[in-house]
């Protein structure tokens, strides 16, 4: 009997086309959880993509061809419609059309381009794009509206009234936009905890379901199977998405075990508000995030942890955008730290 | 001691000198080109701007207030920054050669840091006591450190990107300084001064 060796003759690994092959998977991935999502929310998912897709492309052809370089090669690789992907699965789905254009503006040109592109930039565009929406555009980035379900009083727009309001602004007569909206389970669970409710009581309420609230919860389950492909075709790596969840559940589970009425139970948090979209989708960008193993564990732990940290005490409803714009500010400092040493070396 | 806390984060990441209340810019741009000079720019304004605000309070209250001289406060506390920078100087040459060997450099650039002076006159409008000023300083230090060493570390990446032409230099870097101050506005609610 011989030993059998799978030795072929250089080059051993082929590459072709990698980027484009790995977001077309990450888009690949994304869509079960926008499918969820337009049955659940309506039209505006899919609208604003539309919408942020166009600038996208817009916007990276527009600086390339002011630096003379050549544009085909980087409209064709995907990047700039996973940014687009990523930002309108952040953005409410009753905005004007203004928001995702803006929003992906400023996410293309600043926060990519003006960095030197794809692979240059600091810090991950899309959230760029939606924490300067958040700052600056309150009121607009705050409409939410109720999933659909039998017993909730919810009003969705048909395709056409939603793109009227997108574009033009109007809603059919009888209705404004406070008709339409709603607090989302982590604003309700925010407000809630402030004003002395327990989080049992909260979470009895009809918008709230198994683990996070009802509908958001199914898109979440989406999301994390669309990471699970992710993960088993090697596009991702496991660090980043389980340190996360380890950073975000180990206070969340310490903290309601201290306190179960004045604290969020850990599923919550789990199931609730980016955190399956970031933790398998944003966190993971491999241009801004952290490229040591160790330091991916840190980087990922740590946006957990700031996450938890901003829902419980901050300000704001979530905070994992925030969460993941500190930590690629710290990556360069984190990868400095934890790099391996060279092999012979000590 | 929860209050100090409070302050201690208020001052550091809430309220961030550089990246929120946009004090102290001028070390911010000009000394983070490296990361070890940065450490070393952080350490030495934390040492001064924690002395400095101990300082301005007793000049406040002992001095300014005791002969209502409080029109003469901006005067009194530049003077005061220039002394605290001239003390801690002076105390690190004389008791420990290794601190002034490794801040020497930096500790007379402070003196165009006006993060330092923006301490003192925060922490006289505020009323704070002796105890409460000096967590003040120190907060604002370290958020100062913590502001200074992120930006020098991602000044190294930069200085590595393919940046378009006009954007070279110190554009860039205030652009990312300013998606810095975005991600910093992410702590606003966690402690209220």
């Amino acid at each position: 009997m011989t030993m059998h060796f799978d030795v072929a003759p250089a080059p051993h690994a082929r590459a072709l086309d990698a980027v484009p092959l790995f977001m077309r998977r990450v888009l690949y991935a994304l869509a079960p959880a926008a499918v969820t999502y337009t049955w659940f929310f309506g039209w505006g998912l899919l609208i604003n993509f539309l919408i942020a897709a166009v600038t996208a492309l817009l916007c990276e052809g527009a600086v390339l061809r002011l630096r003379g370089r050549s544009t085909r090669v980087a409209l064709n690789d995907g990047s700039a419609l996973i940014t687009a992907a990523l930002l309108s699965f952040a953005l409410p789905p009753l905005v004007p059309a203004w928001i995702p254009v803006l929003g992906t503006a400023v996410a293309i040109v600043i926060a990519k381009q003006l960095f030197g592109g794809l692979g240059k930039n600091l810090f991950n565009p899309a959230m760029v794009g939606y924490v300067f929406l958040l700052v600056s555009f309150p009121v607009e980035m705050t409409q939410w509206i109720p999933p659909r379900m039998g017993d909730i009083d919810y009003m969705h727009l048909s395709l056409l009234g939603q793109l009227e309001y997108s574009f033009l602004g109007r809603l059919p007569s009888g209705l404004d936009v406070d008709t339409l909206t709603r607090a989302t389970p982590l604003d309700i669970v925010k407000e809630g905890l402030r004003s002395a409710h327990s989080f049992d009581e909260l979470r009895g309420g009809s918008l709230f379901g198994d683990f996070g609230g009802r509908g958001w919860e199914w898109v979440a389950n989406l999301i994390a199977v669309g990471g699970l492909y992710l993960l088993l075709t090697g596009t991702i790596r496991w660090q980043i998405p389980f340190a996360l969840f380890v950073g975000l559940l180990a206070p969340a589970t310490a903290f309601y075990w201290i306190d179960p009425h004045h604290y969020a139970a850990p599923e919550f948090h789990l199931f609730s508000g980016a955190s399956m979209l970031g933790a398998f989708f944003i966190a993971t960008d491999p241009v801004s995030a952290s490229t040591t193993n160790r330091g991916r564990l840190v980087y990922g732990a740590s946006i957990g942890f700031l996450t938890y940290a901003i829902r419980t005490w901050g300000g704001y409803p979530d905070g994992l955008a925030f969460a993941v714009l500190l930590m690629n500010a710290a990556v360069p400092l984190i990868d400095r730290v934890t790099r391996p040493r060279i092999y012979g070396r000590r | 001691m929860g209050e100090l806390l409070l302050i201690v984060v208020a001052a550091a990441l809430v309220n961030n000198f550089v990246l929120v209340q946009f004090l102290g810019l001028c070390p911010f741009m000009g000394a983070s080109r490296r990361l070890e000079g940065a450490i070393g720019m952080a350490l030495a304004t934390g040492l001064v701007l924690t002395a400095a605000s101990g300082l301005s309070f007793l000049v406040d209250r002992f001095v300014l207030q005791r002969f209502e001289l409080q029109y003469l406060r901006i005067l009194g506390f530049v003077v005061v920054v220039g002394a605290s920078i001239q003390l801690t100087n002076a105390l690190a040459r004389r008791f420990s050669p290794l601190l002034h060997r490794v801040l020497g450099v930096y500790v007379p650039l402070i003196a165009s840091n006006c993060a330092l002076l923006g301490v003192a006159l925060l922490n006289s409008a505020a009323s704070r006591s002796f105890v409460a000023a000096l967590f003040y300083g120190a907060g604002a230090s370290v958020g100062f450190g913590i502001a200074l060493a992120l930006i020098a570390g991602l000044r190294e990446r930069i200085e590595r990107a393919d940046v378009p032409m006009p954007f070279r230099g110190a554009a860039i870097v205030f652009v990312t300084a300013g998606i810095l101050s975005l991600a910093f506005l992410g702590f606003a609610g966690f402690a209220r001064l």
